[in-house]
């Protein structure tokens, strides 16, 4: 009996090594440890052994039926592995293939600079004011010091819908019209955004645009603020190293007034072609709210000063994008929009 | 205004650099545009004489010329100029010599013949030639016969000079004058002003007696400043003249007029010059001109005025157009003898409005509409008529006329030191501030703590304190401000509602694969018949504009939708056939009784064609459901979710294939297909669904923020229900019923399938729902869903005569 055990050990431990799948495998541990395996039915002939044999045949048939265990485990492990090899070589795929394509659309250029801008301000504390594109003379330029006949009329050429109603040249109005509802409380801090439109068609001019307006009006607002909110803005715009150049320039609602230079994006100010050779980018016009706008917008100038500067939103996106031609922001060529 | 950096030093000083004279004027307000050599690029050019021309052998349209440059060389030139003489003298640039076109002469040979140069023409030379007198505009540039032989070019035609180009802002006229630029310098450079002399020597006739100035219209014409030459000779005036007048790009015409002209450049004054024999009676009378009476002006054009201009007249009638131009009648020719000069100071806003009228715009003025010098007519009048003494002879008649009924008073400004410290953020020494005043040729006296401040009849800019303000801090240097930062009370800046609803918007519909567009606010006429509007709709009514660029461009925008669909056509005719696009934008509606119209900001947005293919996943119609999820991916992201969609009528639209968006009962927006008479209007490849929301009535509407609902503890039960209905029978109608049937266990309903076809009968639908069931509080029994599923059913058959499929 001890011998045939032994035999079946030998046999079984072979059978084991030998399978080659996991349900041969199961089959086996089945075939030689199951209830009705062939080491029970060996064990069925126990009776016929001696007590002094029997603890012995019993040991052994202990120390086969563990031993075979574990070789089933082991080799189970080892089929287990070997298929999960196979699998993992029959399963490599092409990473290369490009992947879903997401219907992901596009902001407009202009929006994104122009909300990236009034973030800026927005984390200065200005907040953003609006007014209509369709305006009154009054606001669009007699409340901005610039009566009728005024020679720099001719500087904004202006679409007319009545004689005292038109297309806004510029969101300076806006600030009229804030001033007005807020006088005489203070401060006054806001941007405004929005669109504007000139009688100018050609290859830098749109007969609509962009701009983005600020106005800021307190007690002891100075030429200085403005020019350190401005430097911050130029550094917060085109990056930490940009410099700020304040020109004297001229604007019938702002005095003193400035033009506002940075330094060139595109070479550091070393002089390229985008800055023309001068290593200085002109983004913007600024000033100190004139008095007589102050006035007519209900403040006391004795008592309050402001500035206010204004941008064109396109050429900033012209300047961060490398954009040549202002006219693609509105021509609208989706394979233009989708660069952004 | 071009301003010749070597005549600039007749009055002042420069020690600098023409590039750096620029830069320090532009940083100080008067921007300089360019800086340019007037003689770049020209080198070994010389004068030259012709000794001798030959007919070219080989050539009929050539000539070999003998040239000389120094007496005594001999130098064969090839040239097919036809107004070369022997004895000209010529610029000859030798071989060698560059060009400013950047030409390099060359020894060549042309048909068999040597050529050791060329002869320039003006043009060649870089000289505007419509600067140059008719009979040297064109063919080689003949100089004048005592032209010395062997000079470098550049120097002999003053070309050794640079033009500083300003741009100067309209407030600047004073600067529309050699002396004014020369005092902003002499300001910079700390440098003294040298004003010009006019040492004239009058005769004995008095100008009383020789001619009379009225003034009728005295508010356009706030005097008139005149004197008389008797007995000039009319001719060129010198090469130095015609030099300056031509580097400021004024064209030499003679003696007389380029002395006006001179003297305008020089002092800002404009001047006219009439022939005193042709003035009848020798009387000026400046007074508004009669309606319909014409003048002939200068440039032999005839000129229709009206009594809003002021014309100065003789005593027939008008002979000039006041500060314009004078009229062709009285003007300086060769047989000239004697001279009227008008130096005066007219309204600058009637030269402004006249010569916008008349469609003239002139260097005169561009002046006076500026503003020029009231007090320094006389001067001006006296300057001229010393320079036309000297370049033409002739006696100036004593003394001058000098019509000033209210002789202006020098401003006086009280300026408050501590103010301009206010204004500037910085303190500057009362001392600092009154000496760049000063050196701006302002008056500057005390005044306790204060300094009175007398502003120069040449600076009507200046009439407030921030006006000498902005003196002081551009003279003192904008960059010398420190950069500050404002203080005060915090203020917050936020977004308010509904500047972040646009922004989510923006952003929702980025998300689901939408390009934003920007259009035109105004838009063509013909959009309306485009999207098939109705004669009577609303929409039609638009605000017009008054001076369209165009008609494509001429009235504003009632709507929005068609904008998109001409940036979908213009992309398909860029052979980018497929897009989903949206804008933000207002729209215009006139309002009665109301000088402005309403703004509404509305959201468009279009889907045309199919969703990119790939090799993974096949191209989608973009057709009206794949829009619809679209808009309703928008409105319960932003909190709608009440938002119903209704079969609506539009004409832009589908008829059967339209929903109104509708949110409580009210219209906030219409989704559909687009009719395809609006399709074909907008040749799109293929069908279009539009979506067009009103974003007031979307922000009016309540859009509650999102609660917190406690996470369910107890299972879900789901159950379909397929079901068979006629055809017309609506979703949501059904949807609405299985709700209200399904009781609080019921948490979502959903359509999985709808089909038509074999196993359903004709003119009806199979539609199935998804039921979802669900209790807070318990796990629900089977036999509780189906209590309630059944009725379901039942309200479905009743309410549709709904079969269960089974």
């Amino acid at each position: 009996m001890e011998e045939k055990l032994r035999n079946l050990a030998a046999e079984a431990e072979h059978a084991v090594k030998e399978a080659s799948t996991l349900n041969e495998l199961s089959n086996l541990r089945v075939k030689y440890l199951g209830k009705k395996g062939e080491l029970t039915s060996i064990l069925r002939g126990m009776g016929s052994l001696t007590p002094e044999e029997r603890p012995k045949v019993g040991a052994l048939a202990n120390e086969i039926r563990s031993e075979l265990e574990v070789l089933i485990a082991h080799r189970m492990h080892e089929l287990k592995e070997a298929e999960k090899e196979q699998r993992l070589a029959r399963e490599i795929i092409d990473v290369t293939l490009p992947g879903k394509p997401f219907l992901i659309g596009n902001k407009h250029p202009l929006t994104k600079v122009q909300e990236e801008i009034e973030n800026i301000f927005l984390g200065m504390g200005f907040s953003i004011a609006e007014g209509p594109e369709v305006e009154l003379d009054y606001y669009n330029f007699e409340a901005l010091n610039l009566p009728k006949d005024h020679p720099a009329r001719d500087m904004q050429d202006t679409f007319f819908i009545s004689p005292e109603v038109l297309l806004r040249t510029h969101t300076s109005p806006v600030q009229v019209r804030t001033m007005e509802k807020t006088a005489p409380n203070l401060p006054v801090k806001i941007i405004c955004p929005g669109r504007v439109y000139r009688r100018d068609d050609d290859a830098t001019h749109s007969p609509m645009f962009t701009q983005v307006e600020g106005l800021a009006v307190d007690k002891h607002i100075t030429f200085s603020d403005l020019k350190g909110v401005l430097a911050l803005f130029a550094r917060q715009m085109f990056g930490p190293g940009t410099k700020t150049r304040f020109r004297p320039s001229y604007f019938p609602f702002t005095e003193p007034s400035a033009e506002v230079d940075i330094s060139c994006s595109s070479c550091g100010g070393r002089g390229c072609r985008v800055c023309s050779y001068t290593g200085w980018l002109e983004i913007l016009g600024c000033g100190m709210v004139h008095p007589r706008v102050l006035e007519m917008s209900g403040y006391n100038p004795e008592e309050v000063t402001g500035f206010a500067f204004g941008m064109g939103i396109e050429r900033i996106a012209m300047l961060k994008y490398g954009i040549d031609d202002l006219r693609l922001f509105y021509d609208n060529d989706l394979r233009f929009l989708a660069q952004f | 205004m071009k301003v010749s950096y070597k005549w600039l030093q007749d009055y002042v000083d420069v020690s600098i650099s023409p590039q750096e004279l620029a830069d320090r004027l532009t940083m100080a307000g008067v921007a300089v545009e360019n800086v340019h050599y007037l003689g770049e690029g020209i080198s070994s050019v010389v004068t030259g004489q012709i000794l001798q021309i030959n007919q070219h052998p080989n050539a009929d349209k050539l000539v070999i010329c003998q040239v000389t440059t120094d007496g005594e060389d001999r130098i064969q030139i090839v040239t097919g100029a036809t107004n070369v003489r022997e004895g000209h003298k010529v610029p000859v640039a030798k071989v060698g010599a560059k060009l400013p076109n950047g030409l390099v002469i060359k020894k060549a040979k042309l048909r068999g013949e040597v050529s050791n140069g060329m002869l320039c023409s003006g043009q060649e030379l870089g000289i505007d030639t419509s600067l140059l007198p008719p009979d040297q505009q064109n063919g080689i540039l003949i100089l004048p016969e005592d032209t010395p032989l062997n000079m470098n070019i550049v120097e002999f035609l003053g070309l050794d000079d640079y033009i500083l180009e300003l741009d100067l802002t309209p407030n600047r006229g004073d600067c529309m004058s050699m002396i004014g630029v020369a005092r902003e310098v002499a300001a910079i450079l700390g440098a003294d002003l040298k004003l010009p002399e006019a040492p004239l020597e009058e005769g004995d006739e008095e100008i009383e007696n020789l001619a009379k100035v009225d003034i009728e219209d005295s508010d356009l014409c706030r005097r008139y400043a005149a004197r008389v030459l008797k007995g000039v000779k009319i001719g060129p005036s010198p090469a130095w003249m015609q030099q300056r007048l031509r580097a400021a790009g004024i064209r030499p015409i003679n003696n007389i007029v380029d002395v006006t002209n001179y003297v305008m450049l020089e002092l800002g004054q404009p001047l006219h010059a009439f022939d005193y024999d042709k003035l009848a009676d020798h009387h000026i009378i400046v007074r508004r001109a009669e309606n319909d009476k014409t003048i002939t002006t200068l440039d032999g054009e005839e000129r229709k005025l009206n009594e809003n201009m002021l014309v100065i007249c003789d005593a027939r009638g008008p002979v000039a157009v006041a500060g314009v131009m004078g009229g062709l009648d009285s003007e300086v020719t060769d047989e000239t003898v004697n001279i009227l000069i008008e130096s005066a100071y007219f309204n600058p806003v009637s030269v402004r409005r006249t010569s916008r009228l008349l469609g003239l715009r002139s260097e005169s003025s561009a002046r006076f509409e500026k503003g020029i010098d009231i007090g320094g007519c006389v001067r001006a009048a006296d300057r001229a008529a010393y320079l036309m003494q000297q370049l033409a002879g002739g006696t100036a008649a004593k003394g001058v006329i000098d019509n000033y009924p209210n002789p202006a008073v020098e401003k006086t400004i009280k300026l408050r030191p501590e103010r301009v410290e206010h204004l500037l953020g910085i303190s500057i020494e009362k001392e600092k501030i009154s000496n760049i005043l000063t050196s701006l040729q302002f008056k500057v006296q005390k005044e306790g703590d204060n300094l009175l401040v007398t502003v120069p009849t040449f600076r009507p800019d200046v009439s407030i304190e921030v006006d000498l303000i902005e003196e002081i801090a551009r003279m003192y240097g904008y960059n010398q401000v420190p950069d500050t930062l404002i203080y005060g009370p915090t203020t917050q800046g936020k977004r308010n509602e509904s500047q972040q609803l646009i922004y989510d918007i923006k952003n929702v519909l980025v998300g689901c694969g939408l390009t934003e567009v920007i259009t035109f606010g105004f838009v063509s006429p013909k959009v309306f018949d485009l999207m098939n509007l109705p004669v009577d709709s609303r929409f039609r009514s638009a605000v017009k504009l008054q001076n369209p660029l165009s008609e494509e461009q001429s009235v504003m925008r009632t709507v929005l939708v068609p904008n998109l669909l001409e940036v979908l056509q213009r992309n398909n005719n860029r052979q980018i056939q497929s897009g989903a696009v949206f804008e933000i934008g207002r729209v215009f509606y006139p309002q009665e009784g109301e000088d402005l119209p309403e703004e509404r900001l509305v959201l468009a947005m279009v889907f045309h064609g199919y969703t990119e293919k790939s090799w993974r996943d096949p191209s989608e119609e973009m057709d009206f459901f794949f829009a619809k999820g679209v808009v309703e991916k928008l409105l319960t992201t932003i909190g709608l979710k009440d938002a119903r969609f209704i079969p609506h009528k539009d004409p832009s639209f589908h008829p059967g294939r339209t929903a109104a968006i509708e949110v409580k009962d009210k219209i906030i927006g219409v989704l559909g297909e687009l009719h395809p008479d609006v399709v074909e209007n907008y040749e799109l490849t293929h069908r279009a669904v539009a979506c067009k929301i009103d974003l007031e009535d979307l922000m009016a509407a309540e859009r509650p923020k999102p609660q917190y609902e406690r996470l369910p503890k107890f299972p879900a039960v789901d159950r379909d229900l397929a079901l068979v209905v006629k055809e017309e029978i609506k979703t949501q109608d059904m949807i609405d019923v299985i709700i209200n049937a399904g009781g609080k266990i019921l948490k979502k309903v959903k359509v999985f399938d709808v089909y038509q076809g074999e196993q359903v009968p004709e003119g009806h639908k199979s539609q199935a729902f998804s039921l979802l069931f669900q209790a807070p509080d318990r796990t629900l029994k089977d036999e509780e869903v189906a209590k309630q599923t059944d009725k379901i059913a039942r309200a479905l058959k009743k309410e549709f005569d709904a079969e269960l499929r089974k």
